[in-house]
């Protein structure tokens, strides 16, 4: 092998093989994320989506089950459907929200279950609740960026969302089916 | 005998029990809407907000088969002595209150739409969203469906004056043909 062979080797090595250095997807992008739910009402689907979020997450797919996630939810920020509702909500009954402003998700384990999906387990602490919640995840990588999908059936009276006279589900289902989509990107 | 008199004395039992049942749902609902926009959110609200579109979905479907009787069936003659300013009123009032009878559910349907929340008839059949959801339209369409039903309602009102304007002035059949148990105010129920 010549000095030149093995220049371009090195050269093939260095840019064609994946980096030895392992990427990691750190930097939350809330413009491109999203967390959005549909309650029903008499049984009739009703959308509804929170605002303001924000995620600390690192992930890297070459040692997914050392990935850690946050995300805090700031519950003001609900659009339930309508001002009315979103007024409501935010009441004692329902979020309580001067009491306890914020959700927060920290997550204990990620397990790869093939391809690009895995199960992702943590702490959900609502209104002064603490529960595990799992959910499954779908890892979309794209360049330098990585969205996390997934969606999952949350039942509201397990926190004492919505009591007292909003306690029968008759009126407002007890299960609320939540979406999100995280996007980050990698740290330069 | 001229042409009016080959048309039916009366209208058929069928037109009778349409006319009543849309009638008397058409101001139970209608007094609904008007008790329970003004309520705070409870779900009590959400139930009578549902049912008012359950009963609103019902009766536009009462209404549908009522035009497809009333063009298969003649309705009976007005009386040969009315005016003719009278006649056209009274044509007038029936057209605008078929168009009412459709356009009242139909309003509220878009508009329930253009608020983002769907009509699912009794709780199961959900009916298609014909507007997404825009919340400067649907306050926009709350303003058409309550207009709709004012106009309604004072149509409502002209229509029920007649009626009575008929049978207690003049004395003819109009009132009576729709409720026949009267029997006719010329002759008297006591013969």
């Amino acid at each position: 092998m010549n000095t030149r062979q093995t220049t371009l080797a090195l050269a093939t090595l260095l840019f064609l093989a994946p980096p030895a250095q392992a990427i990691e997807f750190n930097q939350f992008q809330p413009a491109k994320s999203s967390l959005s739910f549909v309650s029903k009402q008499m049984n009739v689907p009703v959308d509804g989506r929170f605002r303001s979020f924000r995620s600390k997450l690192a992930f890297d797919p070459a040692k997914p089950a050392a990935a850690k996630a946050e995300l805090e939810i700031d519950l003001a920020s609900i659009d339930a459907g309508s001002k009315e509702a979103n007024d409501e909500v935010a009441g004692k009954p329902w979020f309580n929200t001067r009491e306890f402003p914020v959700a927060k998700f920290v997550s204990t384990t990620v397990k790869p279950l093939g391809s690009n999906r895995y199960e992702l387990a943590g702490k959900m602490s609502i209104k002064g609740k603490t529960l595990d919640l799992v959910a499954p995840l779908t890892v979309t990588q794209e360049g330098n960026s990585a969205s996390f999908d997934g969606a999952l059936v949350f039942k509201r009276a397990d926190y004492g969302i919505g009591d007292g006279v909003w306690a029968d589900f008759g009126t407002v289902a007890n299960e609320v089916q939540i979406k999100f989509r995280i996007v980050a990107t990698a740290a330069k | 005998m001229n042409s009016p008199a080959r048309l039916p004395s009366t209208y058929t039992h069928t037109a009778i029990a349409l006319h009543w049942l849309i009638a008397f749902a058409l101001v139970g609902t209608f007094g609904l809407g008007l008790y329970m926009h003004e309520l705070p959110l409870s779900p009590q609200k959400l139930k009578l907000y549902s049912w008012h579109k359950w009963a609103g979905v019902t009766i536009f479907l009462f209404v549908i088969l009522r035009l497809v009787w009333r063009l298969g069936h003649r309705p009976p003659a007005l009386p040969v002595l009315m005016p003719a300013w009278q006649r056209l009123a009274a044509e007038a009032t029936h057209v605008l209150l078929y168009v009412l009878m459709f356009a009242v559910p139909l309003s509220g349907w878009l508009m329930s739409s253009a608020k983002g929340f769907q009509t699912v008839w009794f709780g199961v059949l959900p009916l298609p969203d014909l507007l997404s959801k825009d919340t400067e339209l649907g306050d926009l369409l709350q303003q058409v469906h309550m207009i709709l039903n004012f106009s309604m309602a004072g149509l409502v009102l002209a229509h029920l004056g007649a009626a009575l304007k008929h049978h207690v002035l003049d004395r003819d059949d109009i009132l009576s043909r729709m409720l026949p148990f009267l029997g006719k105010p010329g002759t008297g129920a006591s013969k």
